[in-house]
């Protein structure tokens, strides 16, 4: 058992703090940056790593030992990781599991991600409670190398990230009764599976207009997830106000707060948002609670939003969960119910937004 | 939905006596659930025979109970209290199943009680094995598959469908027995027809055998609004075959995939709505194939449990505490989150640290047990200890558990190891025993492959992994050099969990060169806190760990700190009556304005409660640790003698100035023989004679000059671990032989000049006496109680039942006890707890009993035996017996409050100073046994304590009081029937006596040729005389026993060996369920019991309803 001698590595935050640890993942990352923030799942590391909506941001693991199961073909939320690396306490030597079909460590060499094992993330974590999620950088270059680099990294605020990650062209998937179109802003493979459970998908770029989409004549349109300020993802809003209405909608973090814009609602960037597969949610109607996957920076400001009901608020701290159009078939939700990774208490609202159609097409 | 209105009153039921897998966790649970209820406004009723709890204080509930556990006793205080609910959920498997008897008696029913928790329905759905598998099927979950055959073809048939290995069980056979597991066609041949004879109804199950799968658990909660939510995952390090109170266990899981575990956690929200648990917590236990991650449902308790305890302790979420306010009514969106004060409790912990579970056994004090473990638990306490990694965690565990081991091997105690060859090693490892982890690295860093050792061990190849990095740690430190090591190489170490003790043995040096080497390359412990949500929002609870990290998050304190050191691992002779005296203390010093700071390791206590003291630091035991929390508080003072044996051991680590109370130099001198010796001499208090012995040779020359019997023990341990009375040259040989190398005790470190051998005359016939007292800086002394054993000396004081006031005993002589242990708490300049035990000789010839005070001693038959200032196992007896709070009067005294001003606050009562109030009531103390565990192990009393845990019964009269303290031990008198005796000669005199009452009564006697001879002659007729084991005419006791002739068996060993001529008698009682007698004075005790118990009633009155008696006494 002779392991490689590890190579020592830092984090710098733009603030200036110094945080030591080891290389690990892709090999000969100097210098990478990226807004940092972290997520408190104790399992799913391969489904947060692989979430198209962590575009922009180095992910910290709050729970010290990742990789223990290792990686397989079926958690992957996307063909591949567009986070700009990964921040743990312990990284696995060995995983064991029997759906493993490889290393955590090897799955970042192969998509060419860097991160950095080691870390006090407890301390990084508290930091970034405190002051707020911030740009940092990692690698083995030198700390005044790093610190230059987390101060000129421009974090997630007016960047169009939605534009790195969605489909170039509409493809098909799924196999369902009912015909879906769906925006991708960063779509998550697990939504697409629910989706495919109860559709035909068509999955359109984010820039797609509502013509377009309502010429594929579909049941209905889902917004996906995505990364990065909702704000700056005018095509999509535009096209909403096209589809409110016409079809029923249903949208997903991003594509929530999207239907929130779309509607003359506000958005806001939270300090250090939600990350995490623990969110105590609240269906206002029926009073029952849902352990919700969670993972954004921005929310829509409660009250915000005209002609909507707020159907779901968060326990912890108030934030305002879901909406549904006042007169219309259209709602979203700030959290995952679809999980990947997290619990399945709201997966519920995928055979909601099937009835929605189902009932849209028995009055049509 | 808010709390419901319609209920006022609840009564809660308690666990009873600590026993194996069943201990203070439950007082852990009833206490806070008590406190929550009443805080909510209803009117709190317990019951619960414990005196040793926190939950039977006076103050927790509105009305307490300790009394026996039993459904007609229940039944009688439901009559008396009119309770408008019970919850049942709080109290173990004791309190539910209490439960069902009370609903299938009627008494809920007739007396308009609602069970609350957990209906009836889902009782029997979750506690039937049959009525539970098949509700898992109906909703779809897998569980183990099975068949059931009552011929050889059907069994064939069945084996195929279920597919080998398999479990045969026969049907209708109690215990397991004759169960057997079959690997192969051919095994499976022999297992099953076994497995058809042994069945008196022919009949086997056949079950498919999940022995290696890997074993996880969930702790899941849910209220009745349907929201659910799992507060813990537990991963078991040990693969399923070892009972999970036996396993070490992890939280949280560690190798399972996120579409794994939410299929887990989805199926166990099932089993809570398909069993009807509509309100509460909840565990579900299932096993996974490796191979083909098929998960199956094994068991579930729709109660709060051991893993409850755990989870909580896991997590800093209070599982009680909810479910208490969940049964009520309350949802969990409604209870706020006691850790961040800003979140719900409807959410789920994140952990960002590792938790390990390490179980604690007492094979050494069951000398003919196997070690090997298995589906029945047989450890006695457990430690929790958490690190940020897994193996920082283990290593803290390991060193927690206060056996001489330093951490995961890397100590002197690895040797053990070096003479097995590589295959033996592995052999050894394949049986699950407590050595199987440091066997496990022991194969590592001999290289042998990962892959060979989970195929061996099955043990999980990440957990294995995980010890292989301490191997290769390890290592790389051996061929270190201290003073090369750098800040990167300490901190790796470090971070592995690596204590300074374990580096010291590897080069050879001490442990405070190694921290001060360690220091100056500038690595230091950093203390995390456990929050619930893994730093995501602030905590404002004080609950630390310490981990070697960047930060620390220790806040400054405001008020002047009292670090309490705590018992650690429950075991047999320390156990919850030391946590007991440590949370007084603390209740004590807060309320005087002091903050007060826990540091323990027992995820089991009160005292390991977040918000029992003002903060908590969840660390091992060991100098080093200890020292880090010194050094983070800066205390004024340390409290190191509530905690047991334990907290004693560090105090010569401390600088003196910090020890509050008797310094340590007095604590010393009571240990030290010489000393001690002069001490009596001096006081012209009379001892046994005896000495000091460091080798075989100054042994055998002590007992020369004293004369046999003598008594043999250790110094410095508790529970009477290795104690021995001889009579002879040959067993005081093997006795001391036993304390050095060969025996176990040995293993510990074996005698030395610093730990002599003690060899006292032993005092045959003699009445053992306890006293714990109070004594201030002014010199005042409070006697707390004089108890008077019933048991003769030579019965560990631990195994003795006891009684408050003494029953038998002059007032002369008990003014004498009192004066002696004033004059010998003055001698060692006590300040705080005292507890001196006394023998007191008696005349063979005179009379003895309970029945009348008996003047048959004078002043000059006292003899001291030892004194210990600190506290006893019997404190919490003594302040539930007498009202007077002795640990919380002692740990005030400790910081410097006068008796007297303390009987100002009224804390004490202004009774006669310094004497003990005078009751109209008897309370007895008896102990429990746990030889149904260690079926190879013999079940008479000696001078090592081998009880797990203690009730308590008050009643009018001696002989009530103590037929309710059996019926509360698990020991129904039976009110007829046959009574057989078989008695040592040196308790015929005692037989004869309790013979005639048990004649009087109406019992029939049986008895041995021996003792019936002897019987006969004292003029009492025995009805069937008993052949000998290996008589060819008649039948022996064995055969009545199984016949299910006898009602009462009483044996006292006449041999003193361990397979000695009454055990075979013995364990056939044992096995029979009978109630077992191995002492005279039991017997004689037992009879006047019964006596009383035919003229008068036994009485049903709260603890409050006594005291207020004792105080209008007053």
């Amino acid at each position: 058992m002779t392991a490689p001698e590890p190579t020592p590595a830092l984090l710098v935050l733009c603030d200036g703090e110094v945080f030591e640890g080891e290389a690990m993942g892709a090999p000969g990352v100097e210098v990478a940056s990226g807004e940092v923030v972290f997520n408190t799942v104790m399992s799913g590391y391969q489904e947060v790593i692989s979430d198209p909506s962590y575009a922009g941001q180095i992910t910290t693991f709050t729970y010290p030992h990742i990789g223990n199961y290792g990686t397989n073909d079926a958690d992957s939320e996307a063909a591949r990781p567009h986070c700009r690396g990964v921040i743990v306490r312990d990284l696995a030597r060995r995983h064991s599991n029997w759906r493993a079909t490889g290393s955590l460590d090897d799955f970042l060499r192969r998509h060419g991600i860097g991160g950095i094992t080691g870390i006090d993330t407890r301390r990084l974590t508290r930091h970034i409670r405190d002051a707020g999620a911030m740009p940092g950088a990692f690698g083995t270059a030198d700390e005044a190398t790093l610190l230059a680099a987390a101060r000129a990294e421009p974090g997630t605020s007016g960047v169009d990230l939605v534009g790195e990650v969605t489909t170039a062209e509409p493809y098909l998937s799924g196999s369902g009764p009912r015909r879906v179109v769906a925006y991708d802003l960063g779509i998550k493979s697990t939504i697409l599976s629910c989706l495919g459970e109860l559709a035909t998908v068509t999955v359109v770029p984010a820039h797609t207009p509502a013509d377009e989409v309502l010429a594929r004549r579909p049941d209905g349109v889902f917004l996906s997830n995505g990364p990065g300020d909702p704000e700056l993802a005018g095509p999509a809003i535009e096209a909403l106000r096209g589809l409110v209405g016409t079809v029923p909608v249903f949208g997903i973090c991003l594509g929530h707060q999207l239907l929130a814009l779309a509607l003359g609602g506000r958005t806001f960037k939270m300090r250090f948002g939600h990350h995490g597969g623990n969110v105590p949610v609240r269906c206002t109607a029926s009073g029952r609670i849902e352990i919700t996957s969670q993972n954004h920076n921005f929310a829509v400001e409660a009250g915000s939003v005209p002609g909507v009901t707020e159907t779901h608020v968060c326990l912890n701290d108030s934030a305002l969960e879901g909406l549904s159009v006042d007169g219309a078939d259209a709602f979203g939700v700030q959290y995952h119910p679809e999980a990947g990774p997290g619990p399945h208490d709201a997966r519920h609202h995928f055979a909601a937004f099937a009835e929605m159609m189902d009932r849209r097409r028995a009055t049509a | 939905m808010p709390r419901r209105d319609d209920i006022e009153s609840i009564l809660i039921i308690g666990s009873g006596p600590i026993v194996i897998g069943q201990a203070c966790e439950f007082d852990y649970s009833g206490t806070q659930a008590c406190r929550v209820l009443r805080a909510e406004g209803y009117r709190v009723i317990l019951a619960n025979s414990n005196p040793a709890t926190i939950m039977t204080d006076p103050e927790v509930a509105d009305a307490t109970y300790v009394e026996p556990l039993d459904a007609a006793v229940l039944a009688r205080i439901i009559e008396r209290e009119r309770p408008d609910a019970v919850l049942p959920t709080l109290g173990g498997q004791t309190g539910l199943n209490l439960a069902m008897e009370l609903v299938a008696d009627g008494v809920l029913e007739a007396n308009g009680v609602e069970l609350i928790g957990a209906d009836a329905t889902a009782i029997a759905t979750a506690e039937d094995r049959q009525l539970f598998k098949q509700a898992m099927i109906e909703i779809g979950l897998d569980v183990p598959r099975s068949g059931i055959a009552r011929d050889m073809d059907t069994a064939r048939e069945a084996m195929r469908r279920v597919g080998l290995p398999v479990i045969v069980r026969p049907a209708y056979i109690l215990g397991g027995r004759g169960a057997g597991i079959a690997a192969t066609a051919e095994e499976f041949e022999s297992v099953a027809a076994f497995g058809l004879e042994a069945s008196p109804i022919s009949e086997i199950l056949i079950e498919e055998s999940i022995v290696g799968w890997k074993e996880f658990e969930l702790e899941v909660m849910r209220d009745r609004a349907d929201n659910c939510v799992v507060v813990c995952s537990i991963e078991n390090l040990d693969p399923m075959g070892v009972h999970t109170g036996d396993s070490i266990t992890v939280a949280p899981t560690q190798t399972l995939s996120d579409p794994e575990y939410q299929r887990m956690r989805n199926a166990a929200f099932a089993v809570l709505r398909r069993v009807g648990v509509e309100t509460g917590g909840s565990n579900v236990q299932f096993a996974v194939d490796p191979a083909t991650g098929r998960q199956v449902v094994i068991e579930m308790n729709p109660r709060v449990s051991r893993s409850s305890a755990l989870a909580s302790k896991a997590t800093g979420f209070p599982i009680a505490k909810i479910a208490a306010r969940l049964a009520v009514g309350y949802t969990l969106d409604e209870i706020p989150n006691d850790i961040t004060e800003v979140t719900p409790a409807s959410f789920e912990p994140t952990l960002d640290y590792v938790v390990t579970k390490i179980p604690r056994w007492a094979f050494e004090k069951f000398q003919a047990a196997s070690t090997e473990l298995g589906t029945s638990m047989q450890s006695v306490g457990e430690v929790m200890a958490i690190g940020r990694t897994f193996c920082e965690s283990l290593q803290k565990g390991l060193r927690s558990l206060e056996q001489g081991r330093l951490g995961l091997n890397a100590d002197p105690a690895e040797t053990a190891y070096d003479r097995l060859g590589d295959a033996e090693l592995m052999a050894a490892a394949a049986v699950p025993t407590p050595e199987r982890i440091f066997q496990l690295e022991a194969l590592l860093r001999r290289g042998e492959p990962v892959e060979a050792v989970h195929a061996a061990t099955g043990v999980d190849r990440w957990f294995l992994d995980q010890i292989a990095r301490i191997c290769t740690e390890r290592k790389a430190l051996e061929a270190a050099e201290p003073t090369a090591m750098n800040r990167a190489g300490w901190r790796r170490a470090k971070r592995l969990g690596f204590s300074d003790a374990q580096l010291a043995y590897l080069w050879d040096t001490s442990p405070s060169d190694v921290r001060a080497a360690r220091e100056s390359a500038g690595v230091l412990p950093t203390f995390k806190t456990v929050d619930t949500c893994a730093a995501e929002f602030e905590a404002t609870t004080p609950y630390h760990y310490s981990t070697y990290e960047d930060t620390d998050e220790i806040r400054p304190a405001t008020k002047p700190r009292v670090l309490i050191f705590g018992s650690g691992p429950n075991r047999i002779g320390q156990g919850i009556e030391f946590d007991y005296c440590c949370v007084h203390a603390g209740q004590a010093l807060r309320a005087a304005g002091y903050e007060t700071v826990m540091v323990n390791c027992n995820p089991e206590t009160v005292s390991t409660d977040y918000d029992t003291n003002d903060r908590l630091y969840f660390e091992p035991l060991t100098p080093e640790d200890v020292a880090n929390v010194i050094a983070a508080e800066d205390p004024v003072g340390v409290i190191v003698s509530l905690g047991g044996q334990t907290p004693l051991a560090l105090a010569g680590q401390l600088p003196p100035e910090l020890v509050l109370g008797t310094p340590p130099a007095s604590i010393e001198a009571a240990e030290d023989r010489e000393h001690w010796n002069a001490l009596c001499t001096r006081l012209g208090i009379p001892q046994p004679p005896g000495g000091a012995a460091t080798s075989h040779a100054e042994a055998l020359a002590v007992a020369d000059r004293v004369g046999y019997p003598v008594l043999v023990r250790p110094s410095y341990v508790l529970g009477g671990r290795a104690m021995a009375i001889v009579y002879d040259e040959d067993q005081l040989a093997a006795a001391i032989d036993e304390l050095t190398d060969l025996g176990s005790l040995g293993r510990e470190g074996g005698p030395a000049s610093e730990r002599p051998v003690l060899v006292d005359r032993f005092l045959e016939d003699a009445t053992e006496v306890d006293v714990d007292a109070v004594r201030d800086r002014t010199g005042e002394v409070q006697i707390g109680a004089v108890m008077e054993h019933v048991e003769e000396a030579g019965v560990h004081s631990g195994d003795s039942a006891c009684t408050i006031p003494p029953t038998t005993l002059s007032d002369e002589v008990v003014a004498a006890i009192c004066e002696h242990t004033r004059r010998i708490a003055a001698a060692l300049d006590v300040t705080g707890l005292l507890n001196v035990q006394f023998a007191v000789r008696r005349d063979p010839g005179s009379p003895l009993g309970m029945a009348t005070r008996w003047g048959g001693s004078g002043v000059d038959d006292v003899f001291v035996i030892e004194a210990n200032p600190r506290a006893s196992r019997t404190v919490p007896f003594v302040a539930k017996a007498t009202g007077v709070p002795l640990a919380m009067v002692a740990a005030r005294v400790m910081v410097g409050s006068t008796l007297a001003e303390l009987r100002d606050e009224g804390m004490l009562p202004a009774a006669p100073a310094g004497l003990p109030q005078v009751s109209d009531y008897v309370a007895v103390k008896e102990v429990v046994l746990p030889f149904n565990r260690f079926p190879d192990a013999d079940a008479v009393l000696g001078p090592e304590m081998r009880s797990t845990g203690e009730v308590m019964a008050l009643d009018a009269t001696p002989g009530l009081a103590f037929v309710k303290a059996q019926l509360a031990a698990g020991t129904r008198l039976p009110a007829e029937g046959t009574v057989f005796m078989s008695m040592a000669d040196r308790d015929k005199e005692a037989g004869l006596r309790a013979a005639r009452i048990f004649h009087r009564l109406g019992f029939r006697l049986a008895a041995t040729a021996g003792t019936a001879q002897f019987l006969h002659r004292g003029g009492v007729p025995v009805a069937v005389e008993v052949a000998k084991l290996g008589d060819y005419e008649g039948r022996h006791a064995v055969d009545l026993i199984e016949a299910g002739e006898i009602q009462l068996v009483i044996n006292s060993p006449r041999g003193r060996g361990p397979r000695a001529d009454g055990a075979h008698i013995r364990s056939a009682a044992g096995r029979a369920g009978l109630p077992l007698v191995t002492t005279g004075a039991a017997a004689l005790a037992a009879a006047y019991g019964l006596r009383d118990l035919h003229g008068l009633h036994p009485t049903v009155r709260s603890l409050q309803e006594y005291h207020r008696s004792l105080r209008g006494a007053a």
